[in-house]
């Protein structure tokens, strides 16, 4: 049995859910094009996997097994509804720009892969704390693709200008690329890329071996 | 506990009724409850929203800011305007409508209030407009200061929603602003940027009673007539360029708010010459 500060930080950079199970992809192409935007998103989705998991868990013992899917996601839709009207409440300008993304936490593979995955074999603490971890895995992915987009797309940061661009009189061009869906993709790859060279033991075993490159010598 | 245990079967098809029934009704209880409770909130927001378009199209809020020139706050500011319906036809003013719940994007889906338009008359892409409308209307010791009309047409993605304000002289064009739209980042998105916005104030609208402004890649020449109407058409972004040109030249034209201009004009001239 994993210890809670296993369950806890193992999602972070050991079994990350975005750089190592590859899922979530789609929200962390599409929010990080400013800081604002991704912080917020973040924080529903830290919410929604961490109440999410501990009431699977809670009830885990009383879902039967045929429509165990449909509970969990009648429960994360529930909660990602609460914290769409909460952000329409106290964030409005924030909801407008996730706009859809909030109801989509709905089908964030992160958020159902952990209900059915931990919460339904496990106790409602140990649950809370592997929502919480996993939320924060994401997280920290989103919010480094976040901390590239932003600057080199729009030369700010939160909205700050922190890069005098030439529209504004200074000196950078900001490059268009990086608030197109497609540059997270490409810093995500980076990203995996650096944390597997630093994780060995994330790197998959190849499928194949290349054939050595032996050069022929010519028939005499 | 042991023994219930024992005898409890949660697959069984009674249980499996009772989760589906208790689960639905805790859900359902969360979520209208939350709805409810947030809806004074959530209105309250989305009238502030609008009323910040509004003013920001007008050019009335500092850039970046929710205040104005002075410090006044949104809700001061808008209270200088009267929201007005406007039948589109006439240009007379409608008093049967209350303007705090009426919203013309909805009424132009509605058969009923609204009529098609033909492929002709459509240059802004919109297939249905609404009988009635809103502006909002600012007067300043008894003359015409601001008016702001809603403005919506096609552009790549999709509709672009926006403001275009007007100055009191009914021709000069005082900012226009979208507060909705799907164009590209970067490309068409740089509808948004404020350089570009800020360019539109002092461009002249009407030319021969026509609405005529242009977005052009080559501006003529500073002084000339043509250079009054004309606009920086944005780079890289010929459909929404094309788009917004046409959905100001729409609005502004005898379809959209063309009668009410003229009706405030005649108004605006009768008032100058009574003041004389």
């Amino acid at each position: 049995m994993a210890s809670q500060t296993e369950v806890l930080i193992d999602p972070i950079f050991n079994n990350n859910p975005i750089a190592l199970q590859v899922l979530g992809i789609c929200s962390a192409l599409a929010v990080t094009i400013s800081m604002s935007t991704t912080t917020v998103m973040c924080l529903a989705v830290l919410f929604v996997t961490t109440m999410s998991n501990l009431a699977v868990s809670l009830v885990r013992n009383y879902i039967p097994t045929n429509i165990r899917i449909i509970v969990q996601m009648t429960i994360i839709a529930s909660l990602v509804i609460v914290v769409d009207q909460v952000l329409q409440a106290v964030a409005y300008d924030i909801s407008k720009q996730l706009s859809v993304f909030v109801s989509l936490i709905i089908t964030n593979c992160i958020v159902m892969g952990r209900a059915e995955a931990f919460a339904m074999q496990n106790g409602p603490w140990m649950s809370t704390l592997d929502g919480f971890g996993n939320a924060l895995g994401y997280s920290v992915i989103l919010i480094g693709v976040a901390l590239v987009r932003e600057p080199l797309g729009a030369g700010t940061l939160f909205g700050m200008e922190i890069i005098p661009t030439v529209a504004n009189g200074g000196w950078y061009e900001p490059n268009g690329m990086f608030l197109l869906a497609p540059s997270a993709f490409f810093i995500i790859g980076f990203f995996i890329w650096a944390i597997r060279a630093w994780k060995t033991d994330q790197v998959e075993e190849e499928e194949f071996e290349i054939a050595p490159n032996i050069q022929y010598k010519e028939a005499a | 506990m042991a023994e219930e245990e024992n005898t409890y079967n949660r697959d069984s098809l009674k249980n499996t009724f009772i989760v589906a029934f208790l689960l639905c009704l805790v859900c359902s209880v969360v979520v209208s409850g939350m709805a409810a409770f947030l809806k004074p909130i959530q209105k309250y927001n989305k009238e502030l929203d609008i009323k910040k378009n509004i003013l920001t199209s007008a050019g009335l809020l500092v850039e970046g800011s929710d205040v104005g020139s002075q410090g006044e706050s949104i809700e001061e500011l808008f209270a200088e305007f009267q929201v007005r319906a406007i039948d589109l036809k006439t240009g007379e003013f409608v008093e049967s409508v209350d303007v705090a719940t009426y919203d013309p994007i909805k009424a132009a889906r509605d058969p009923s209030v609204s009529v098609a338009l033909s492929t002709d008359d459509d240059i802004a892409t919109l297939r249905r407009l609404e009988n009635t409308s809103l502006a909002y209307i600012k007067m300043k010791n008894g003359v015409l200061d601001k008016l702001v009309i809603p403005v919506r047409g096609y552009g790549l993605w999709g509709t672009l929603y926006g403001y275009l304000a007007l100055e009191g002289n009914l021709q000069t064009i005082s900012g226009l602003g979208f507060y909705q739209h799907k164009e590209t980042p970067g490309l068409g998105g740089e509808v948004d940027n404020s350089k570009w916005k800020k360019s539109w104030q002092g461009v002249s609208l009407f030319a021969q009673g026509e609405p005529s402004v242009r977005l052009v890649k080559q501006r003529s020449t500073p002084g000339s007539t043509e250079a009054a109407y004309e606009v920086d058409a944005l780079s890289g972004a010929t459909f929404t360029t094309k788009g917004v040109e046409n959905m100001i030249n729409f609005w502004a034209g005898d379809l959209g708010f063309g009668p009410l201009i003229q009706k405030l004009r005649e108004k605006n001239a009768g008032e100058l010459a009574a003041a004389r």
